[in-house]
């Protein structure tokens, strides 16, 4: 790659939003990277910034209310500095998304099939004809059945797990090479969960895309992602791979994420372990460590935690923590106090 | 899901969707078009009912019904003759029965010195003018509808392109000074903007007509649209204040939906994100809420014919009313109900065109 | 480390007091479907088509299912919110199936509810001081030292300021919001509480921070919930029994620890074997074990003949079309174990998931 970039390469995206009541700094120096064929599984509760990062990518804030910064770099482009219009026509071309609610993410007065139509001559220039059996045969690789009929039914005409994978359909119509998934399954009944990240895994190694999925269900995470970034208050706490992330956690915000979900493949424990508080204000973030007013190991910082923001720092081999506790205290607290009492032992 | 500070909550769980049964279109403009029917009898009883009962009800005699057919220079005994040619002696079901066959057969009158036919559609006979409404009513159609028809052009044009053009640049300058022009138009009185421009532009600059003519269209087309040219932009500033404010609301709704960021995000050209996905849907109330503007205006937009002496369906009336006509007055009242009730079908019928969720009821 | 399935503390089923609370028999509700001017009357949406289950003083029950299974429609049905089609709903010993909106006025004091979404469940026009202290207004309840008190101290037992009083819901956090909830639901002190969906709608930490809040306030306050959720690890940790409800009618019940160690109703097995595990090291093994359901959920406005999971089953034959099958105790399954099925999983059975080859087998507890 030129530059040695990866195939996507965000480096320290800044999103702020100017607002009355002053600062929103949705996303505040994320930096990350991505190649084909690869997964990355963004985690965060409301308010970490992860969906207004992913909006950052395809270029979807309005200039005129968000202040963008930094660089985003998708197959040697620059993205955030580039034209909106040479933006605008990598859009469901090079880069797509899929969104959360299907029923409300489509517009309800086009068929599936117009829709699907539109996305594909906006980058294509063929006919209607065309263009309409392509729009068929992607509806039948995303397994909606009949798909010569399904084509002129309307978004609400369609059940919801359905109706997602029509939505996956018109994102794959151009063949982009990098796909963003925000919460795709969050609205959708567990077993159409099951379907539609079954479906998402075969499309990704059909296509070699590079999938970013968003979601703040480490389930989902763990049965999709190769690498993890965890957010909180617009910067990445930690990153690693899945396997790293759920087997070596050194963030008290991760423990704490891990901690607070009932687990169907752990016994049951008398108490869940939430994380103490609630998510922060993005306009007065707290000063120092974002996490430091829910975090419980603040006081053996020595004071850093209120005061100075810690960096993301390489804890040995890829595996970035944002942290001011050393790497053996935090594995330490890891290995004797968190993962047995996760475990119920 | 819009990006949000501390506290907010991702969505409930939204309902999978069962696959309905699609009723199909015509299935859903035949129940319309009944209960349009319906609707139509209902009116005429209301409309019978005020003209018949309700002075009765408080407690006008047969007498004082028939003397204002017969008008107020009567004497007692042909007021007499007319509560028998009128049959306002019989019970009431019979009297709207007969009114009502009156309608589609027509009727004949005895003024007292000879039979009049009345030829259906008989809305009435007036005894003062010595002929039946209809005749009248149709005479008048075309001046209404001319009136109505091309100040709805205007009106429909600027009020929707300014609102859209206001939701797009909402806070700017030219949002604030459309939106303050918008209310000013909404809140001044018809009688009044008309009266200040035919002063200004009729008498003062002598660039419009004065008023009280009216060319038909097939006569010279050129001098109709000038009569015509004042009473419409007149009548469309108001309504274009209304429409600019509610296509505003509208896109402004619909700029903020999730389909728009979608279709954003497939790489389309803002200029069709904004017509094809938005305005296609904030159009949806406008034009239901036009075809109801236009259903009542066809009725007589009584105030513009009287400001500017045009003779149509809402000066009849008001002619009527002075003199006590009360046939003129039923006349219209009952074609204005009509074109009300139909103007009602055609906006649910192409909501259902339009809205394909419609269709499942 | 322990065998998933064995629980270390919280005993599944509690002893002791075993007197029933709420006994539902055969309930059902239809909403009728109407064509046309006349509303002709062409058919129905069995939203609940037929459940019994009973819940006992002090226990959890976990009302369990997808969207459309009609969980939440029972849930009004119990609070009597809506009325029965038919059936029974016998709270206390008492029916109050079709009791008018008078009598039911003083029992439900007894009988409250929690609802889901904590941003349109309350008044946005109300303080919580307004909000929490209504139920002691609207039942004309006095206090001993006045209903603000009340207030704080039920705002205090949910974890919230008592000084908050006179704000508006707004200014509160969903997770708060769900608490000033639950300190209304709690005001009068009930003994059943209903709770839809409690938590789905608020972030993961806060999810557990209300999960915990509910667990000890059972405690304290010697509560007996019914949890109505989609989440089952939510509904494993929270409940002592379950209840699976797929399209209007309960197809397996069962202690919490039995059901989750034995399901034995296939959808239960796919159900759970669709929920994804947060272990990217069993990532192939799950891919392996996991029922994939083919197809959508049959419309509830004409479900199908007999078993109604059976367009959707992979073990379903002839005798699923035609004999619906009842619920009842299987061989070798403890008593409270029941199941709807003709052809229930058993232990040694190997899952032949629709497009997955060679299945492993169950392991046990998983």
């Amino acid at each position: 790659m030129p530059g040695g970039h990866s195939f996507l390469d965000v480096r320290d995206l800044r999103i702020h939003f100017p607002t009355d009541d002053g600062l929103v700094k949705s996303v505040d120096g994320l930096s990350f990277a991505l190649d084909r064929g690869r997964t990355l599984g963004i985690v965060g509760e409301s308010g970490s910034g992860k969906s207004v990062t992913s909006l950052g990518v395809l270029g979807l804030h309005n200039r005129r209310n968000a202040e963008v910064s930094g660089e985003i770099w998708l197959d040697g482009s620059e993205l955030v500095g580039a034209q909106p219009e040479a933006v605008r026509k990598m859009r469901g071309r090079k880069m797509a998304m899929i969104f959360q609610d299907p029923l409300s993410a489509m517009h309800p007065y086009y068929t599936v099939g117009v829709q699907i139509i539109e996305a594909y001559r906006v980058h294509n220039d063929v006919s209607k004809a065309v263009a309409r059996k392509h729009a068929i045969d992607m509806l039948g690789r995303v397994g909606i059945p009949q798909p010569a009929r399904r084509v002129d039914d309307y978004p609400h005409q369609f059940s919801g797990g359905m109706r997602q994978r029509a939505m996956i359909a018109m994102a794959l119509s151009c063949d982009p090479e990098l796909l963003i998934a925000d919460e795709p399954t969050t609205a959708l009944d567990v077993t159409v969960q099951a379907q539609i990240l079954d479906l998402m895994r075969t499309l990704q190694q059909e296509f070699n895309s590079a999938l970013i999925i968003i979601t703040h269900d480490l389930g989902v995470v763990a049965e999709l992602a190769d690498d993890v970034l965890v957010m909180y208050a617009g910067k990445c706490v930690e990153y690693g791979t899945a396997t790293t992330i759920f087997e070596h956690a050194e963030h008290p915000y991760t423990w704490g994420l891990l901690g607070s979900m009932p687990r169907l493949d752990r016994a049951v424990t008398s108490r869940l372990l939430p994380i103490a508080g609630a998510p922060p204000s993005l306009i007065n973030v707290p000063s120092g460590c974002a996490f430091h007013p829910r975090c419980v190991y603040e006081p053996r910082t020595g004071g850093l935690g209120s005061t100075v923001v810690p960096e993301l720092a390489d804890a040995g081999g890829g595996h970035l923590v944002r942290c001011h506790l050393p790497t053996a205290e935090r594995r330490r607290i890891w290995a004797q106090d968190i993962k047995p009492e996760m475990e119920g032992a | 899901m819009k990006a949000s500070a501390a506290g907010a909550c991702r969505p409930a769980r939204v309902r999978q969707g069962r696959r309905p049964q699609p009723v199909s279109v015509v299935s859903y403009i035949i129940r319309r078009l009944i209960g349009a029917v319906l609707t139509l009898l209902v009116v005429s009883m209301i409309t019978f009912g005020i003209f018949y009962l309700v002075p009765r009800w408080v407690g006008a005699s047969a007498a004082d019904l028939a003397s204002r057919y017969v008008g107020r220079t009567a004497n007692a005994e042909q007021v007499a003759a007319a509560v028998k040619a009128l049959g306002l002696d019989k019970p009431f079901y019979v009297q709207f029965w007969t009114w009502l066959k009156a309608i589609f057969v027509g009727a004949d009158f005895n003024t007292g010195t000879s039979i009049e036919h009345c030829p259906a559609p008989c809305l009435g006979y007036s005894f003062i003018g010595r002929n039946p409404v209809w005749p009248d009513l149709l005479d008048r159609l075309p001046v209404t509808g001319s009136l109505a028809l091309g100040a709805a052009i205007i009106w429909l044009v600027s009020g929707v392109a300014i609102g859209v053009l206001s939701a797009l640049r909402r806070g700017s300058f030219f949002d604030r000074t459309a939106m303050g022009v918008a209310l000013a138009g909404v809140s001044l009185p018809i009688f009044w903007t008309g009266i200040v421009c035919l002063v200004i532009f009729s008498y003062g600059l002598g660039w419009t007509a004065p008023g009280g003519t009216y060319t038909p269209i097939e006569q010279n087309p050129a001098l109709w649209a000038y009569h015509l040219i004042l009473p419409w932009i007149t009548l469309a500033l108001l309504f274009s204040a209304a429409y600019a404010r509610l296509t505003r609301a509208g896109m402004l709704e619909t700029m903020g939906e999730d389909y728009i960021r979608t279709a954003r995000a497939k790489g389309l050209e803002e200029r069709t994100v904004v017509t094809r996905h938005g305005l296609r849907a904030a159009l949806t109330p406008i034009v239901t809420i036009f075809g109801l503007d236009l259903g009542l205006l066809l009725g007589g937009a009584v105030l513009t014919e009287s400001t500017f002496s045009l003779p149509g369906l809402g000066k009849y009336a008001i002619d009527g009313i002075i003199a006590s006509d009360m046939p003129k007055v039923m006349g219209v009242t009952l074609l204005a109900a009509f074109f009300v009730v139909v103007a009602n079908l055609i906006v649910d019928v192409l909501y259902a065109v339009i809205d394909p969720r419609v269709r499942l009821g | 480390m322990t065998e998933p399935g064995e629980n270390t503390s919280k005993p599944a089923g509690k002893p002791g007091t075993s007197e029933t609370l709420l006994e539902v028999r055969g309930l059902e509700k239809h909403f009728p479907i109407t064509k046309g001017l006349l509303k002709r009357r062409i058919g129905a949406v069995r939203a609940v088509d037929g459940i019994d289950f009973h819940v006992s003083s002090g226990e959890t029950l976990g009302l369990v299912g997808e969207s459309g299974c009609g969980k939440s429609t029972a849930g009004r049905l119990v609070t009597r919110l809506l009325e029965p089609t038919s059936g029974s709903v016998v709270f206390e010993g008492r029916d109050i199936t079709h009791l008018d909106q008078g009598p039911l006025r003083p029992l439900r004091r007894d009988m409250q509810m929690i609802f889901q979404d904590p941003y349109s469940s309350l008044n946005p026009r109300h303080t919580v001081g307004a909000i929490v202290g209504a139920p002691f207004r609207i039942q004309g309840v006095k206090t001993e030292h006045g209903t603000k008190r009340a207030v704080q101290d039920l705002l205090k037992l949910v974890g919230l300021n008592p000084e908050h009083y006179n704000r508006y819901p707004h200014e509160f956090s969903g997770g708060q919001r769900q608490r000033i909830g639950i300190a209304r639901t709690l005001a009068l002190r009930p003994k059943l509480i209903i709770a839809d969906e409690p938590v789905s709608a608020l972030d993961v930490s806060i999810q557990a921070q209300v999960v915990n809040l509910l667990e000890d306030l059972q405690e304290e306050l010697g509560l007996t919930y019914v949890v109505i959720a989609h989440d089952l690890s939510v509904v494993r940790h929270i409940s002592d029994r379950v209840a699976v409800m797929y399209l209007g009618k309960i197809m397996e019940t069962a202690d919490r620890d039995e059901l989750y160690a034995r399901p034995r109703h296939p959808y239960t097995v796919a159900l759970m074997s669709a929920v994804p595990v947060p272990d990217p090291r069993r990532r192939s093994s799950a891919m392996r074990e996991r029922v994939l359901l083919s197809g959508d959920v049959p419309s509830p406005i004409d479900p199908p003949s007999g078993c109604r999971f059976r367009t959707r089953c992979w073990k379903a034959q002839e005798v699923c079309a035609t004999e619906e099958p009842p619920l009842i105790a299987r061989v070798g399954d403890p008593a409270g174990h029941l199941t709807a099925c003709h052809f229930p999983v058993t232990d040694d059975e190997q899952i032949a998931g629709r497009t997955r080859p060679a299945p492993a087998p169950i392991p046990q507890g998983g």
